[in-house]
C-alpha cells in the first residue's frame, strides 16, 4: 500500500519545470500558487521515497533562491536526500545544504559521515559535491572531522578534484587552524605544479590567507616570486601581484626585489586586467620605487584617455590610490580629472571629484571651488550634493585650515545655500555660526552674507534652507553691531513669510530681533547722552545713513513694526515661540511710553536707560567656540543622579509634562542654549519692574541676580570664564552639535596666525583638543592568531628543512613538527626576539611564542 | 573572494541568485532589490563597477554587465581584479552560450539545476577554480550523464516494484 501510494505521488507530484511554469502562469497571484506550492512541499518531502522527496526538495531550494521562500525547516529532508544512492539525489541534496545551513543548523553534524564517505568515493563527481558542500558550510567540527580526508585529496591524481580539495582548505583553516600541521605541506607543494588549475587554485588559497595575515606567509615568497617570474597566466599572476602587495608592505627589501618583474609584466601584457593589477600593486605597495611608479603613472595616462568608461573610472581610481603619497601624478594628469567631471557615469565623475579634493590647497582653493561650483548648478542633486560636501569638507578641515579669505568664503558658502538642489543646509548653517564665533574680522561679512539670506522671500520654502536661515538668523542678531540696517533686517525676521518655519528657527528668529530691539534702543540711549562713550564705533562711523543715529521715530516705528509682527505670534501653539514673542512684547511695552516720555521731558530715563543698558549687558557676552570634548571636562556635581529612570515620573504626571517634553523635543539645541539666556533676561526684567516701581537703584536687582547665580550656577552661562555647562537636563549632546553656546576657558583657545603676500589671514580661534581623541584605536590583535601562529610554526619547519623531508607527510601527520621546529628556531630567535609582539601568545610556552615570530627570508632578498 | 553572483532581468526578477556566506533569505531578497534598484538607475554605456559598500559591508565591489533582458552581476571582495571579474561574466555567458545554444532568458528560467553546475565549476566556494569554458562544459556534461543515468535506473525497478507490490 505504501509503495503504491509513492509511486502515484510520484507519478502526479509537479516537477521543478511544472512548477517554474506555473508560477509564470500565475502572475497575478503568484504569492498565492506559492504558498500552495509549499504547502505541497510540505507533504511530498515527508513521504519515504527518495526521489519524491528529493524533487520536492529541489523545488523548495529553487522557491528558496528566486522567490524568498524559508527552507530552514526542511534542514532534515535534506540530510535525508543526500544520503542516497543515486546521484541526481545526492546533488539535489548537497545543494540545498550548501544554500540553507548555517554554523547553527542543528542537523549540520548528521551528515559528518555522509561526507566522509563521498569524499572517500571513487567518482570524481561525488568527491566534487562534497568538496563545494564543505566549502560552504564546513563549521568547526566539520573541518577538524575531515581533515584527514582533504589532506589525502590534496594528493589527489585528478586535477579535478586536487584543485577542489585545493579550494576547501581555506575554510579548514579558517574554521580548524590545526589542519596546518596536516595540510600546509601539500599545499606548498602545490605551487610547484605545472597544472595550470591546480596552480591557479592554490595561489588563489595563498592570496586570501595572506590577505588575513601577510607577515606568516614571508618564507613563500621565494616561490611566489618563480610564479611571478615564470607564469603567462593572468589569472595567477593578477593573484601572485596581490599577495606581493600585501608582502611587500611589511619587507620594503622585497618592494626593490619584485619591482622589475612587474615593470616587466607592465610592457609586456596586452591584459588589460593585469596591467590594471601591476599598476595597483605598485601604486598601493611599491611607491618608493621610483621607475616602477613613473612607468604605472604613464600607464595610467592611457586608461585616462581611453574611451572605455571601465578604464577611465579604474585610472581615476588609480590616481586616488597615489594622491596622498605622491600628489604629482594626480597634478601631471589634472586636466582629465576635470574632464572628468562632465562625464556622464556618476562613478566617474565621485572619482573625478576625490582627487580634485585631493589637489586642493590654500592656492588653488578659490580655482577649484569655482570650478566645482560651475558643476554643482548645472548637475543633477545627487552629484550637487556630493560636491557640496566635499568642499564643505575639504575647506573645514583643520579648523579652516586652507582658506585664507574668509569673506570669500563666507560668500561661498552663500552661493551654495542657494543653489536649487543644495540639501546640505545644516553644515552649511553649522559652518556660518562656526566662523563668527571663531573669527572676528569676519563677523561683517558674515552680517552682510546673512542679510542677504534673509531678506530672500523665496528661500524660506526650501526646508533644506531652515538650517541655514536659522544660522544667519542667529548672527545677524549675535553681531548686530555690524549690520547697516538693523531695521530692515528686524522686518526680514519679522516678515510674514516666517510661518514657513519650524518653531524651533522662529524662535531664534523672534530671539534676533529681541537683540536687534536692544542694540537699537542703546543706540538712540548712547545719541541723547553725550557723556557716555559710543559702544559701537563701528557702526556708527561706516554708517553715515540716518539709519544708524536712531531718532525717536525710527524707534517708534522699529518698535510699533516688531510689536505689529510678534502680537499675532503670542496666541500661537508652540509654547517656545509663544514665549519669546511674550517677552519681547513685554519688554516693549515696558519701555514703550517711557521713551514716548522721553521726547517731551529730559529727566526721568534712568528706570529705562538702565533697564536697557541691563539687557545690552545680558547680550553683549561674546559666545566662543565649544570644544566636542567640553562636556567631558564638567565635573559631576555631589547628589546629581544621572542615569536613574525617569520613567515612573512621566507616568505620575504625564499629562501635566507632556506639553512641556514636546517642545523640549521640538526646539534644537540652539535655543534650548539661548533659553538659558533667557531665563537670565525674564529675571532681570522682573528686578527692573520692581526696581523702578520703587525707585531703588539697579545694583539690588544685581546682587540679586548675583545671589541667584552663586546658588544656580551650573545654569548660568559661563562670562566669567568658567568651565561650567549646563548639563542640568542631562541634554548631553546640545554642546556638542552647535558651537556657540559657551565659552571655555581662555587658555584652552590657541589662536594662530597664518600670513600670506596679499592679505593677513584672520585669527582663527582653535580648540586645543580634536576629536583624535574620540578616534578608536586600530584594534591590533588579530583575530586569525590561531591560524597565524600554525602557518608560522609550520613554515618555520619547511623554510628549513625543505631540502631533507621532501616526500616524508606522515611525519607531519604526527605532532612531531611541532619539536622539529622549534628546535631550529631556537637560532633565529636570538636575532629576531625583540622584533614583533603582536602574535606572542600569552597563554602558549615560550618555545610556542618563539614560533610565532616573524620569519627571515633566507637566501632571497640577500 | 567572491561573495555573490547574481542574474535578473530587466524588471528586476531574480533569475538565479547565489551568496557564498550564509545569509536568511529575507536578507538575500533584500540585497537582491538593493543591487536591483542601483542598476536600473545607471544609463547605457557607463562603466560597469560599483562600489556598494552600503549593501555588501566594507571593501565590497560590484561588476555587473547587460545582455539583452538580463543583467549579470558579481559582487566581490579586494582581493579580486574588477576587469578579472568582468572577464568571468565573459566566460560564465559563453559557458551558457555553449550550453544552451543561443542562450536566453528562458534557458536560464528553465534550467535551474544545470545552471547550478556551470555555475558551481567555474566559482567554487567563493574562489574562480574555472575559467575555461571547454573545462567547464566537459564536467557539466559528466554531470548531467550521471544524473540521467541514475534516473533510468531507478525508474525501472520502481515502477516495476510498484507493480509487483500489487
Amino acid at each position: 500500500m505504501a509503495s503504491s501510494n509513492s509511486l502515484m505521488d510520484s507519478l502526479f507530484q509537479r516537477s521543478l519545470e511544472d512548477l517554474i511554469k506555473g508560477i509564470r502562469l500565475h502572475l497575478l497571484g503568484e504569492s498565492s500558487f506559492i504558498s500552495k506550492s509549499v504547502d505541497e512541499i510540505r507533504s511530498e518531502i515527508k513521504l519515504t521515497d527518495l526521489s519524491t522527496k528529493s524533487i520536492a526538495l529541489q523545488k523548495l531550494s529553487y522557491l528558496a533562491a528566486l522567490h524568498g521562500v524559508d527552507m530552514s525547516w526542511a534542514a532534515f529532508h535534506a540530510v535525508e536526500v543526500v544520503s542516497s544512492s543515486r546521484f541526481g539525489d545526492k546533488r539535489i541534496g548537497y545543494h540545498a545544504i550548501a544554500q540553507s545551513f548555517s554554523d547553527q543548523t542543528p542537523v549540520l553534524l548528521l551528515i559528518t559521515n555522509q561526507l566522509r564517505k563521498d569524499l572517500n568515493s571513487s567518482n570524481e563527481y561525488e568527491v566534487s559535491l562534497a568538496l563545494e558542500c564543505l566549502s560552504r558550510i564546513g563549521a568547526d567540527d566539520l573541518a577538524r572531522d575531515l581533515t584527514s580526508e582533504v589532506f589525502t585529496l590534496l594528493g589527489s591524481s585528478k586535477a579535478f578534484v586536487r584543485k577542489k580539495a585545493i579550494g576547501v582548505v581555506l575554510r579548514v583553516f579558517d574554521k580548524y587552524p590545526d589542519a596546518v600541521k596536516v595540510c600546509l605541506k601539500r599545499l606548498v607543494e602545490n605551487l610547484d605544479s605545472s597544472d595550470p588549475h591546480i596552480l591557479s587554485a592554490v595561489v588563489g588559497v595563498f592570496c586570501e590567507l595572506t590577505t588575513k595575515d601577510p607577515r606568516s606567509y614571508l618564507p613563500l615568497a621565494p616561490e611566489f616570486y618563480k610564479i611571478l617570474v615564470d607564469s603567462r597566466n593572468n589569472w595567477v599572476l593578477i593573484k601572485v601581484l596581490k599577495i606581493f602587495a600585501k608582502l611587500a608592505l611589511i619587507e620594503p627589501r622585497l618592494a626593490k626585489k619584485v619591482a622589475d618583474p612587474i615593470c616587466e609584466h607592465m610592457r609586456r601584457t596586452v591584459g588589460k586586467s593585469l596591467l590594471f593589477e601591476c599598476i595597483r600593486t605598485v601604486l598601493s605597495s611599491l611607491s618608493d620605487q621610483e621607475s616602477a611608479l613613473k612607468l604605472a603613472v604613464a600607464k595610467i595616462r592611457d586608461f585616462l584617455v581611453d574611451d572605455d568608461p571601465n578604464l577611465k573610472y579604474l585610472g581615476l581610481h588609480a590616481l586616488s590610490i597615489v594622491a596622498p603619497k605622491h600628489l604629482w601624478a594626480v597634478l601631471e594628469n589634472n586636466e582629465a580629472v576635470v574632464k572628468a567631471l562632465s562625464d556622464e557615469d556618476l562613478n566617474v565623475k565621485l572619482e573625478a571629484l576625490h582627487l580634485l579634493m585631493a589637489m586642493v590647497n590654500e592656492e588653488n582653493v578659490s580655482e577649484i571651488s569655482r570650478i566645482l561650483m560651475n558643476y554643482a548648478r548645472k548637475s543633477d542633486p545627487l552629484f550637487c550634493n556630493e560636491v557640496i560636501t566635499s568642499l564643505l569638507l575639504a575647506c573645514s578641515r583643520n579648523s579652516y585650515e586652507i582658506v585664507v579669505d574668509f569673506d570669500w568664503y563666507l560668500s561661498l558658502l552663500g552661493e551654495m545655500a542657494r543653489i536649487p538642489h543644495c540639501q546640505r543646509g545644516q553644515e552649511i548653517g553649522h559652518q556660518m555660526i562656526d566662523i563668527g564665533t571663531r573669527i572676528k574680522d569676519v563677523r561683517l561679512e558674515l552680517v552682510r552674507v546673512s542679510r542677504s539670506l534673509l531678506i530672500d522671500p523665496a528661500l524660506l520654502g526650501n526646508q533644506f534652507m531652515h538650517p541655514i536661515l536659522s544660522a544667519a538668523a542667529w548672527a545677524s542678531g549675535e553681531y548686530v553691531e555690524f549690520s547697516k540696517t538693523p531695521y530692515e533686517i528686524a522686518e526680514a525676521l519679522l516678515q510674514p513669510r516666517t510661518s514657513l518655519l519650524p518653531p524651533s528657527i522662529r524662535a531664534i528668529y523672534i530671539h534676533s530681533t529681541f537683540k536687534i530691539l536692544v542694540f537699537s534702543l542703546r543706540g538712540y540711549f548712547t545719541a541723547q547722552e553725550p557723556i557716555s562713550p559710543p559702544l559701537v564705533q563701528e557702526s556708527t562711523s561706516s554708517g553715515s545713513s540716518a539709519v544708524n543715529c536712531f531718532t525717536y521715530k525710527s524707534i517708534s516705528s522699529l518698535m510699533n513694526m516688531i510689536e505689529l509682527g510678534l502680537r499675532s505670534l503670542s496666541g500661537t501653539l508652540d509654547v517656545e515661540v509663544q514665549e519669546r514673542a511674550k517677552n519681547v512684547l513685554g519688554f516693549i511695552g515696558m519701555i514703550e511710553h517711557e521713551i514716548a516720555e522721553k521726547v517731551t521731558g529730559q529727566d526721568n530715563e534712568t528706570a529705562v536707560s538702565s533697564a536697557i543698558v541691563f539687557m545690552e549687558d545680558v547680550f553683549s557676552d561674546e559666545l566662543g567656540p565649544v570644544s566636542s570634548t567640553a562636556q567631558e571636562k564638567v565635573p559631576l556635581p555631589d547628589g546629581l543622579e544621572i542615569k536613574e529612570n525617569l520613567e515612573d515620573l512621566q507616568e505620575i504626571c504625564g499629562e501635566f509634562l507632556k506639553p512641556i517634553f514636546e517642545s523640549n523635543s521640538n526646539t534644537n539645541s540652539f535655543s534650548a542654549s539661548d533659553k538659558i539666556s533667557f531665563s537670565v533676561t525674564k529675571l532681570s526684567i522682573r528686578d527692573q519692574q520692581e526696581a523702578s516701581s520703587s525707585s531703588s537703584p539697579p545694583p539690588e536687582s544685581a546682587s540679586l541676580l548675583a545671589e541667584h547665580r552663586k546658588r544656580h550656577d551650573l545654569y548660568y552661562l559661563s562670562s566669567q570664564k568658567k568651565d561650567e555647562h549646563n548639563d542640568s537636563n542631562g541634554n548631553n549632546n546640545t554642546l556638542n552639535e552647535y558651537p556657540p553656546a559657551n565659552e571655555i576657558s581662555g587658555d584652552s583657545f590657541n589662536p594662530k596666525k597664518k600670513m600670506n603676500q596679499s592679505k593677513p589671514r584672520p585669527v582663527v580661534v582653535k580648540l586645543d583638543e580634536g576629536d583624535d581623541d574620540l578616534k578608536t584605536k586600530p584594534n591590533a590583535s588579530s583575530n586569525d592568531e590561531p591560524l597565524s601562529r600554525a602557518i608560522q610554526t609550520a613554515l618555520m619547519g619547511k623554510g628549513m628543512g625543505k631540502e631533507r623531508e621532501k616526500d616524508n607527510h606522515e611525519k607531519i601527520l604526527d605532532s612531531g613538527i611541532k619539536e622539529q621546529s622549534s628546535g631550529k628556531e631556537k637560532k633565529t630567535k636570538k636575532k629576531n626576539g625583540e622584533k614583533s609582539s603582536k602574535h606572542r601568545s600569552r597563554r602558549r610556552s615560550d618555545k610556542e611564542a618563539s614560533a610565532a615570530k616573524p620569519v627571515e627570508i633566507v637566501d632571497f632578498l640577500l | 573572494m567572491i561573495k555573490a553572483v547574481m542574474m535578473m532581468n530587466t524588471q528586476g526578477k531574480p533569475r538565479l541568485a547565489k551568496f557564498y556566506d550564509y545569509m536568511p533569505v529575507e536578507k538575500q531578497q533584500e540585497l537582491i532589490r538593493g543591487v536591483f534598484s542601483v542598476l536600473s538607475s545607471r544609463p547605457e554605456n557607463v562603466s560597469n563597477f560599483l562600489e556598494i559598500d552600503s549593501l555588501f559591508g566594507v571593501d565590497s565591489r560590484l561588476v555587473y554587465k547587460h545582455y539583452a533582458t538580463l543583467y549579470f552581476v558579481l559582487v566581490f571582495d579586494g582581493s579580486e581584479n574588477e576587469l578579472a571579474m568582468l572577464d568571468l561574466i565573459q566566460v560564465l555567458v559563453e559557458t551558457l552560450d555553449k550550453c544552451f545554444s543561443n542562450v536566453c532568458e528562458l534557458d536560464i528560467v528553465f534550467n535551474y539545476s544545470k545552471m547550478h553546475a556551470v555555475l558551481d565549476e567555474i566559482v567554487f566556494g567563493g574562489q574562480v577554480l574555472e575559467t575555461s569554458s571547454a573545462e567547464v562544459m566537459k564536467a557539466v556534461e559528466e554531470i548531467s550523464k550521471l544524473e540521467a543515468a541514475s534516473n533510468s535506473i531507478s525508474l525501472v525497478p520502481k515502477s516495476v516494484s510498484g507493480w509487483r507490490g500489487r
